[in-house]
Parts: structure tokens; sequence; C-alpha cells
């Protein structure tokens, strides 16, 4: 065989890397959404090498729902100090305090869907012309028709419709005032290339993503971190479990699973063997079949 | 797998609406166990609820909520899946005849194409046009996929004469490779799995052919682009004289000390260094994101090329494509439009239309030269500024081209450089 190609973790880093650089080009103030979860910690590194030995040219932007896991938030400032980037973030709280969007209420209520319109505003009174976001076509099958450049109209609404088409490695950024892109340059990896390259690359992430001890409920087929957040009723029971979490959301909402993966080499052989896909764990996407597609149009990550 | 070794390989599917295209990605997810316990779950639901036999394997690729109300595909969508041999990405896209501009689109990063065939019909029209489509858009291996076999009693002569009358076809087009597998999706007959249905049949069956298609070659290694997407210049301590050239390699090999040529200036200079993140390396290929320096302070931004300067690519204005026009609002004569080739955004105008191909007849036809939507044109256009082009049919990157209409911002058509 010829040794002139890449492997394929290579070429989908080399792929990510010419997105970044499109980004940069094209757009005024674009900014990477940074959740502290694997997949935008990922992409904030390969920002790193994109543009090594310049500083990332991007401001990180938080959406804070308050509900954090108080490890993700070590994590983010400690990251932003390390690679001297600005850090913006917004405050669901504050659009709740000012009125902007309502609390849901009961033992289910989530801050998931409140966090858009937090979002938009962010968006729009810091005149942010493009978001980088880590989501993966592979996650949910909405998300499977997504474009790595996603316009978005003036209201930060997308049309799955009425897409641009996109072809070979031709971006079309044009946008009107007012109007935006969602940028996912980690589009085409999977959750196992994306673990891949952690170890690969010897990226750190979160501890939350390798077993711990945490004191956890049982409540819809998964193990809930107790936090001052978590209203629970008197059936739930505490109890003390070894878990690690796949994907990282609100506190309230993300569920563990029971592993003794306490590395990455063996957290990577677990997903392998992964029977459930990672959002399965996610009380925000199981609340009907099409829930992501239905946030994702008014404006979701 | 090896995550060293391993390559990727992107795919499309095109087939007619009931060639069964989404069963066959299914099979293919099922059989080599990518689909997770709760989507098959998720599945098997609402298979019941349709009151279907057994499991539903199209409803994995099932999407949007439209799609899955109207039972069809509206837009391309991306799957994943891989194998201890390969990653692969697959486009799958509509085969509605209207839905052409997702077939191209499709078509446009993928490396090989699978054409599926239903086995009771041979070769329609519509086999025709995606065939034209994957040919049109250089696709370097097509495997066509005799379907239902099922239902043809797995029949040998019918499966020979398809490809008999496939090869007829072909022979009218560019296409460097094709294999003919006869399968059953419902059934899983060779798709991933040998059929013991089918033992007059000896090559391999389909997820084994996926996985062997000899890519490496596919690329361009002789003619080195490469289009500077953006100038790094740190503003840090100890690179204060530092420049890089940052861009991913469109084709061919660069190496430290090599001559090269800015284009459009014509200035020459020395490649000093090419590095990846902060690791020097010693040869740059395609598809490989770099920066570069060289010997000498030129002025070079966004939208220039470096080439070896003993191999250059034509620098011109008036160029000759074949176009696909991809808008609901035709084209209007003589109107000004955003072009985008490579990293180079310029204006251009369609100054004439040549000819148009009928995709059901592959005739050109001279007399209607409109381009509407889904329409397959040879034009001459004229950029404001030469474009470094080489032909799409030796360069897929250097080849290619968009049209953006500047009034609603929209991507409405893709050039292929004749």
């Amino acid at each position: 065989m010829s040794k002139y190609y890449l492997n394929y973790l290579d070429e989908l880093e080399s792929e990510a890397i010419y997105v970044l650089r499109e980004v940069y080009a094209k757009f005024q103030n674009p900014v990477i959404l940074f959740s502290g979860g694997k997949d935008s910690i990922v992409v904030t590194q390969l920002a790193k090498k994109a543009f090594h030995p310049a500083n990332i040219p991007f401001k990180l932007l938080h959406v804070d729902t308050g509900h954090n896991f108080p490890e993700t938030i070590n994590f983010r400032d400690n990251l932003v100090k390390s690679l001297d980037v600005s850090l913006l973030v917004g405050l669901v709280q504050e659009s709740i305090d000012t009125g902007r969007v309502a609390e849901e209420k009961g033992k289910n209520a989530t801050r998931n869907a409140l966090q858009i319109t937090t979002l938009l505003d962010t968006i729009e009174s810091n005149q942010i012309d493009c978001a980088i976001g880590g989501a993966r076509r592979d996650e949910e099958k909405a998300r499977a028709k997504e474009r790595f450049f996603s316009h978005r109209d003036d209201f930060g609404q997308w049309d799955p419709k009425n897409q641009r088409p996109e072809l070979w490695n031709l971006f079309n950024s044009k946008h009107f005032q007012g109007e935006h892109f969602r940028v996912f340059p980690i589009s085409n990896w999977t959750e196992m290339d994306v673990w891949n390259y952690i170890l690969r690359e010897k990226i750190e992430i979160p501890s939350l993503y390798l077993a711990h001890e945490r004191e956890v409920i049982w409540r819809n087929n998964s193990w809930i971190p107790v936090s001052e957040h978590l209203i629970m009723d008197e059936s739930e029971k505490v109890v003390k479990k070894k878990i690690r979490f796949r994907t990282l959301g609100d506190i309230t909402i993300t569920g563990g699973i029971e592993s003794d993966a306490d590395t990455l080499e063996k957290v990577i052989a677990e997903v392998s063997v992964m029977r459930q896909t990672e959002r399965g764990n996610r009380a925000d996407d199981k609340r009907s079949e099409t829930a992501m597609e239905d946030r994702k149009k008014q404006g979701y990550f | 797998m090896d995550t060293e070794k391993n390559q990727l390989l992107r795919f499309t599917t095109a087939g007619s609406v009931d060639d069964g295209k989404s069963t066959l990605i299914g099979r293919l997810l099922y059989d080599s166990k990518s689909i997770f316990e709760d989507q098959i779950q998720a599945v098997e639901k609402t298979s019941e609820r349709k009151g279907h036999e057994g499991i539903d394997l199209a409803l994995f690729t099932d999407g949007l909520r439209d799609e899955r109300e109207q039972g069809i595909t509206i837009d391309v969508a991306y799957r994943y899946f891989t194998t201890p041999k390969r990653k692969f990405i697959i486009a799958d896209t509509p085969g509605h005849i209207q839905y052409t501009r997702n077939m191209v689109t499709g078509a446009s990063t993928a490396n090989a194409a699978i054409i599926l065939i239903d086995a009771r019909n041979g070769v329609i029209e519509q086999t025709k046009r995606h065939s034209f489509i994957a040919s049109l858009l250089q696709i370097s291996h097509i495997i066509v996929c005799v379907n239902k076999m099922d239902l043809v009693e797995y029949d040998e002569k019918r499966f020979n004469e398809i490809v008999h009358e496939y090869e007829e076809l072909s022979s009218k087009m560019l296409v460097k490779d094709v294999q003919y597998i006869p399968i059953s999706a419902l059934k899983g007959d060779n798709v991933v799995n040998r059929s013991e249905n089918m033992n007059w049949y000896m090559g391999a069956p389909l997820l084994h052919t996926l996985e062997t298609l000899h890519i490496s070659s596919d690329l361009n290694k002789v003619d080195a682009r490469f289009p500077v997407q953006t100038v790094l210049r740190p503003q840090k301590e100890g690179y204060h004289d530092y420049r890089g050239y940052a861009g991913r390699i469109a084709s061919g090999i660069f190496r430290p000390n090599d001559e090269i040529t800015v284009l459009p200036s014509g200035f020459t200079s020395k490649i000093t260094s090419i590095h990846c993140d902060s690791k020097e390396i010693k040869e740059a290929y395609a598809p490989m994101s770099v920066a570069m320096t060289l010997e000498h302070e030129i002025d070079i931004s966004r939208g220039d090329m470096i080439v070896k300067s003993q191999n250059q690519p034509d620098c011109e204005q008036d160029i000759e494509i074949m176009i696909c026009w991809l808008n609901n609002k035709p084209a209007m004569p003589r109107a000004k439009y955003s072009i985008m080739h490579t990293t180079n955004e310029q204006k251009a105008m369609i100054k004439e239309v040549l000819y148009k191909i009928n995709i059901n007849t592959l005739d050109r036809e001279y007399d209607d030269k409109e381009l509407n939507m889904n329409d397959i044109c040879k034009v001459k256009i004229r950029t404001t500024k030469p474009l470094m082009i080489d032909p799409y049919r030796k360069n897929r990157i250097t080849g290619s081209l968009i049209l953006i209409d500047d009034q609603t911002n929209e991507t409405v058509a893709a050039g292929m450089i004749v």
C-alpha cells in the first residue's frame, strides 16, 4: 500500500482543522460553544492545533444553567487559563430573573430548554456571527442531517427542509445582518472516534467521565447524581455507587452508568462493547421521538 | 480497530424510491452490529405500531418528522459505522427525481457509490441518472447491487442480464471501476454475510468489497497544490517574524526546500518548514492540514495558491464547466453570482449555456438552454479575476466550484471544470 495516505483519525482531525480555519477566515466574531463536555473539549484542542503557534482566535461561550457539576466549572476555568482565551458566560438564571423564560416545575423539571433563550440572547447581544459546536451526526437522527456550516435565521431557527446544499469542501457562510451560523467541525466523528482521539492526544477531560464513587438515586433507568438542585420524592432512595458519565449535561438530568472503568483505556474498552447510545441516559432526549429535532429548530445546540 | 492504519471510506447510495435503499443501509448497520439496543427497541416499537412483520430495517435511517410521516427521505443524511478494517461514512441520498441536487451533494465527497437496481425491473431511467451523476462527480468506484434477488428466485440468468444491461450503459460514461453483487437487503443475502442461496456467485459480499476497495491511489499525488486558508501571525514573544501559511493540501506532495510559486502573483520562494501543530513534518500530502513557512517575505493572503514551480495549474478567467443547478430559482441570463473555488472568492457571470444533458437519454440538447433546478448543463463563465484551476477529472479540489446567489445567499449551483 502507498505510504501517502492518512489513517481515519488523522483524516478526521485534518478535516476539523480545515473547518476551524475556514471559520476564522470567514466570520467577524466566532465563538466556541463550550459545555465542559468531551466533545467541546476536543473541538477546543483542535482549535489550538489549527492556529499554533498563535493563540486560539475564538472566545469560549458557556451557557450556564446554574445546575452544573462543580467539576465541570473547575475544569472550564483551568482550561481557559491555560489556553489564554477569553470566556463568555450566558446565565440561564439571569434569563429566569429577567422574566425571559419561566422555570419548569415539578420533579422532572429541567433547565435544558431554557438554554435556548439564553444562548440566542447571548449570541445577539455579543453580535456573534458564528457559534462553533461539538455536535456530531452520529448522536441523534435530526443531527444526522446537519451541515458543517448550518445557517440560522434572524430568530436563531434551523430550517431542516430548506438547508443549503454542501458540496466538496466549499462552505457557503454568507448571511444577512442578524443571522448567524452554527459550525460543527467534528460532524463526521463518532463517540468512539472522540474517545480514541482523546486517548491518542492525551487530552485532559473532567474526572466525571471516569468511574468514581457518588451518591445517586435510580430514576428513568439511570443513576442520577444527588445535588442541591435535585428534587426527590419519598420513594427515591439515596445510595452510593461507583459510576461514570458518558455525556455531561445538567447535573439534574445527566444519568450515570455503573462502571469500574477508572482509566481512559478501560472507558474505551467499555464504550466499544456498549449496547446503548450515549444519549440514552439523557432525560432531555427521551421526552418524545422528535425531541432533538424540535429543540434544534428553535435554536438549540 | 487499528487506529494507526485503518482508512476512512466515504460512500454514497443511490436507488429509486422502492429499490430498498434504506433497507440496505439498515441491514449494513444492523448486521455489522453498529446499532445500539435502545435504537433497536425504538424501531421495534415503531414497526409494531405500523403493523410490520418483524423489524423494519428501513426505519433505522429515518430522520426528520416529515420523513417518518411520509415514509420518504428528504435530505442527505450521514451514517457511520466501523468494522475492524475500516471506518465508513455513508451519504444517504434520497431517490426522488426532484432531489438530484442531494445526490450531487452526497456524491461530491464520496470515494465509492452503491447503485441499487431492483432485480425485477433491471436498469431503468433512474439508474441511468444516478450512474451519470456518479460519473460526472468522478466517483472512482461503482458497486452495482442487484437487489431483491429473493423475488426472482435468486436466478443467475436474471443477474447476468442486468450486468449486461448495465455494462452497455456504463460504456457510455467515464467510470473506472465497476463491480456487481447480487443481494437481498431484506433477507441479508450477500450484504454482510455470504448468501447460501446464490452459490453461483463467486465474488465477495458487499461489506467485504467495501472493506477492501483500493482507495489510497485515488488521490492525486502528482500536482502539488496548496490553497492558502489564512496566515498565522502570532502576537507572542519569540514569534515576531513568524509567518505561517495555513491550509489543507489539495493534491500532490510538498517537502521543505521545494521551489514554489505563489499564484496569482507569480512570486517564487522555497519552503523552509512544514508543521502541523508543533510537530515539524518532512512530507505533506493530501488531505493534510498544515502550516508552511517560506524563505522570503512575500505578500500572500487567503485565496492565493502555493504550487511547485515546475508544475502549475492554469490561471483562467474564461472557464468551461459542467454545472448542476441546485435552486428553485432558474439561472438568469448573464446574471452575476458569487463564486467559491478553493479558498478563493470572486464574482462570476454565466456567459453562455452550451448545451443541456438529458439525463434520461444522456443526449446533448442544444435548443433548451434554460438552467432550472436539477438541470445539468455545460456552460461558459467569466470571473472577475483569474482562478487557479485544474480539470475536475484530475483534481477534485482545484477542479470544483460553487455559485452563490447574492440576493438570497443560497448555494445555487455546483460546477466541475472541464
